[in-house]
């Protein structure tokens, strides 16, 4: 039988319950793989629910340094009953499959093309610890001791996790220990090991990932951060899957670097709303009383915020919204992860509004665009939304580690102070005097007598006086759409990379691809793979909206061009069509909306299909044949 | 309606503690119909900031959607103002009150405004106490939109077209006593003796003060069969006179063994209340509930100062925040700098 070999390159599933306290031990299991100096990208796929269902956790090893889902089994660990039938058959031929032997096996879950290890795990604990508890926790803990004998973990390296992770509880590291040892005899004693699939210490390959020492975290966790570091201090929020994380960890680094050292008092405040309607208010009423302020939301949080992102649009009100996105619509799949907002943010509102849209790619990113998104608010006086999601947000992801530029000073936009309405000559709250659509604002209680203005939606004339007259109206938002054209000068320019060389091309057509956020590593993944099989395709990932005059060029310069993003109705590919003058067709759709993260291998599949259908070959006629 | 507003005042009009006269309140002229109860609120929140020498630029103006949150157009044209969105004015509130926590915050809203589309934000607004004056004309209709029926709107009240409203109206004073408002009040735009100290109060209140102003629609609601016309409301009045003085502010009036008793604010403002049964207390939350009630039940509106909680905890207390305002912190205090980033990092890996 077929065995699947592959050293620091596989990927592991794990089938647990949730709610059994699987997840530290799965953290465990891939963090000790990261410490071994290997690429790795674990991912949580659960339901949502707090205890009993079924709950997995996938781990991407790759020695490229490939961090999207890649498709597919290897390995697979199931602890859990209620879903081994699907668990077996997701394995892939020659791949592996350990389980928990307590019970026999069903005689419908034999396959004969993979590779079975029964390790009778509830057994074992059950033996050896009183405490059911301690039993169900410590089984988590077994099954990565057997783990660790068949890939080759270095049990030096889990048994220092364990030391940071329970320091100074002594008994519980011991307890731990000991179970790690347990699943690693038994696997030993019973099966050849290592398996043809193992671990290298430090065979790490990929360049991209060599080049800078890096930190494993998720996405919300950076937002925060760079929430602390732009210098937000007032966040208002309703708590949401999968955002929630995000102003929690705002509110412990808060807590801990935000403290007035004189009165021990706060430099911040948090507010958990009651909505989320009353989140982006408080938002915005803190925005436009002169401090740095935002919420997180989700799908349906963003939905909720739409009549308060379209007053914000008009009044002209600086206000950062972190949108980890979720399958929609409505409650939709509250844990699964999409790209399914980007038309309901980029237009959020009633009437003709467009928003600002950052779409950060990895944690680091996560972390500098959203302190730049202060900067950004507050420069163009309008509301910046992040664009995240559960994938990024939620899981863990390798990423260059954070930095920061101590000379860093804010843009704080333009905003007069009581001395420059002394000396400004006159003062509109919408005069347009530098003509890039950007006008000058005060704050309240800045000066007795000057700079005082009523704030309301659109009807106003250029000195904020109330108006209803359409030369008015027109004025004020054929200013407002100056100002979006501006934006582009502010916003991250997307990111292109030096073509794969391809010896043979099995085409003439000259092919591109956009993508963004989490779709971008399996992208570049599939890339590489399609190039390998004499499809060369040039990149372009996109890093905000409004896009950037690059993107059209790019549509431009190519015959057709792929769109990877992760909704039903290919957003993004829409979105571009609204937005620039490009010819629709040219852009076709790569995606997925399964709710679990889009993987290489439908992406390359995909592609594969299209540029192989008699379609593709008949109806696109080269650029380059044209100019003959 | 005038669409001019005369320029003229008195050479000699008197000037409050900061040199300001009364027209350094005054706003932009109202648009509301001749005759509306909201613009004599606007004059009474005019007068009372004049009265209280409030710096009218350190006065943040917010309010929701309707005629009556229009009104801060109309009165204190040198402070800031914000016109948000219809019943989430309590939520701009408190971020703007979160932001600069060193400013006065007057929020006019109105009934259709707090009690229907904002009644969710309303109650958490009291929740948290935010430090505010919360003020709502309450004129039992939707003007705006020509006169339907409002949630405040009386039970048997009839409608300019003859409908009688088969529904129990909601009591916003009750609502907010009930929900621990640390001050309640009620009154009527009719009434600016009450009224005008009543605002006063309230912005010398440490806390969410509340008012709420039986303020009559001349246009829709003002006929017979109204609850909330102008002589029903005259009609069953039951008035509380009261009397403000600031803090260190010397107390000159003399009254009568008895008939007064003296609330002390926060601040050490004195707010006196005269009444024939001056046995009310205002800081027996059940018995300002049943004086309510009771008044309810007898057709007789009681209006003055129902409540308050002189001790009260305001949201910036309890959110422990510092006392320089959000708004004044730069990087310094900010961003903690890359030496940490770095610390974060190490525990990342």
């Amino acid at each position: 039988m077929k065995k699947i070999k592959g050293i620091n390159d596989f990927v592991v599933k794990f089938a647990n319950v949730n709610g059994t306290g699987s997840a530290s031990a799965n953290h465990l299991f891939a963090k000790a793989i990261f410490r071994m100096g290997i690429p790795v990208s674990p991912r949580n796929i659960f339901p949502s629910n707090i205890q009993g269902l079924p709950t997995w956790y996938e781990v991407r090893v790759s020695a490229k340094g490939y961090l999207g889902r890649r498709g597919g089994v290897d390995l697979m660990v199931c602890v859990n009953p209620q879903s081994m039938e699907k668990d077996v058959a997701s394995v892939e031929p020659g791949g592996y499959f350990v389980y928990d032997s307590t019970k026999p096996l069903a005689p419908h879950l034999k396959r004969d093309d993979i590779h079975y290890f029964g390790i009778p795990f509830t057994q074992m604990c059950m033996r050896e610890y009183p405490n059911p508890r301690l039993q169900q926790l410590l089984k988590n803990v077994v099954y990565v001791g057997a783990l660790a004998a068949f890939l080759d973990i270095d049990f030096s390296v889990l048994k220092g996790l364990l030391n940071d992770q329970f320091k100074g509880k002594e008994r519980l590291i011991s307890s731990n220990v000991h179970a790690l040892e347990m699943g690693y005899h038994y696997a030993r004693d019973h099966f050849k090991c290592p398996l043809p699939i193992r671990l290298k210490k430090g065979g790490n390959s990929a360049p991209h990932i060599r080049e800078s020492e890096h930190i494993l975290m998720n996405g919300n966790t950076a937002a925060a951060l760079g929430a602390i570091y732009g210098g937000a201090t007032v966040a208002a929020w309703y708590p949401i899957t999968p955002s929630t994380s995000v102003v929690d960890a705002f509110s412990q680094y808060a807590e801990r670097m935000r403290i007035d050292p004189g009165s021990g008092k706060r430099n911040f405040a948090v507010v958990q709303a009651e909505d989320e309607l009353a989140a982006i208010g408080v938002a915005i009423g803190a925005g436009w009383n002169g401090v740095r302020a935002f919420t997180a939301t989700s799908g349906p949080g963003l939905s909720l915020m739409s009549e308060f992102l379209g007053l914000a649009y008009f009044a002209e009100i600086p206000v950062v919204l972190i949108d980890v996105q979720r399958s929609g619509p409505s409650t939709g799949m509250p844990t699964r992860s999409q790209q399914s907002d980007i038309l309901a943010a980029a237009y959020a509102s009633h009437g003709d509004t467009k928003q600002v849209l950052l779409f950060p790619a990895t944690p680091r990113e996560c972390f500098d665009m959203t302190a730049d998104a202060f900067d950004l608010t507050e420069r163009l006086q309008t509301p910046v939304i992040l664009m995240s999601d559960l994938d990024l947000g939620m899981n863990d992801w390798m990423s260059p580690p954070l930095e920061w530029d101590d000379d860093y000073q804010m843009d704080r936009g333009k905003v007069l102070d009581a001395q420059q309405l002394d000396e400004v000559e006159k003062w509109g709250r919408y005069l347009d005097v530098d003509g890039d659509g950007i006008c000058y604002r005060t704050l309240p209680g800045t000066h007795p007598d000057k700079g005082a203005y009523f704030t309301r939606g659109s009807s106003k004339n250029e000195m904020a006086v109330y108006s209803e007259s359409g030369d008015d109206y027109v004025q004020n938002v054929d200013r407002l759409l100056r100002k979006f054209e501006t934006a582009k000068k502010y916003v991250p320019r997307p990111k292109t990379h030096d073509p794969i060389p391809v010896k043979n091309p099995k085409t003439d057509l000259k092919l591109g691809a956009l993508f963004f956020g989490t779709s971008a590593s399996p992208s570049y993944e599939a890339v590489e793979m399609l190039a390998k099989e004499g499809y060369p395709i040039d990149t372009m990932r996109i890093r905000a909206f409004p896009f950037h005059a690059s993107m059209d060029a790019f549509i431009h310069s190519h015959d057709l061009v792929f769109v990877i993003e992760q909704n039903r109705d290919g957003q993004m590919r829409r979105l571009i069509i609204n937005e620039c003058e490009i010819p629709p067709g040219k852009l076709v759709s790569v995606l997925n909306y399964s709710g679990t993260p889009i993987t290489a291998r439908k992406i390359a599949r995909i592609i594969r299909e299209t540029l192989q259908s008699d379609d593709a070959k008949a109806n696109v006629v080269p650029l380059h044949s044209e100019t003959v | 309606m005038s669409y001019i507003k005369p320029k003229f005042r008195h050479p000699r009009l008197q000037k409050n503690a900061l040199g300001f006269t009364v027209a350094d309140y005054d706003g932009a002229i109202s648009t509301l119909c001749a005759g509306c109860g909201h613009d004599s609120i606007s004059a009474a929140i005019r007068n009372a900031c004049f009265e209280s020498a409030i710096p009218p630029h350190r006065i943040a103006k917010v309010s929701g959607i309707g005629c009556s949150s229009k009104m801060p157009t109309y009165f204190l044209g040198k402070s800031h103002g914000f016109n948000s969105v219809h019943g989430r004015m309590p939520s701009v509130a408190t971020g703007a009150s979160l932001a600069n926590r060193a400013l006065t915050y007057i929020g006019v809203s109105g009934d259709g405004d707090t009690a229907s589309i904002g009644m969710g934000q309303f109650i958490h607004l009291i929740r948290r106490n935010v430090n505010m004056t919360y003020i709502v004309a309450n004129n039992g209709c939707y003007g705006l939109t020509k006169g339907q029926d409002s949630a405040t709107a009386d039970l048997g009240s009839v409608a300019k077209g003859g409908a009688v409203n088969p529904f129990d109206g909601i009591d916003l004073a009750s609502l907010a006593i009930l929900q621990g408002a640390s001050f309640v009040g009620r009154s009527f735009s009719g009434d600016k003796e009450q009224l005008e100290p009543l605002i006063r109060a309230a912005m010398a209140h440490n806390g969410f003060a509340f008012i709420d102003v039986v303020s009559p629609c001349v246009t829709f609601n003002n006929h017979t069969g109204s609850t909330k016309s102008y002589s029903n409301t005259r009609e069953h009045l039951e008035p509380m006179a009261l009397d403000f003085v600031p803090m260190r502010e010397e107390i000159r009036t003399q009254y009568a063994e008895g008939s007064t008793q003296s609330v002390t604010l926060h601040d050490g403002s004195v707010i006196h209340l005269h009444k024939a049964d001056s046995g009310y207390k205002t800081d027996d939350r059940m018995g300002a509930l049943n004086a309510i009630q009771s008044g309810n039940d007898a057709d007789r509106i009681l209006t003055g100062l129902l409540y308050l909680d002189p001790n009260s905890k305001d949201l910036n207390t309890n959110l422990n925040l510092a006392t320089r305002p959000l708004n004044e912190l730069g990087r310094r205090e900010l961003c903690p700098g890359s030496k940490v980033l770095d610390s974060i990092n190490e525990g990342l890996r």
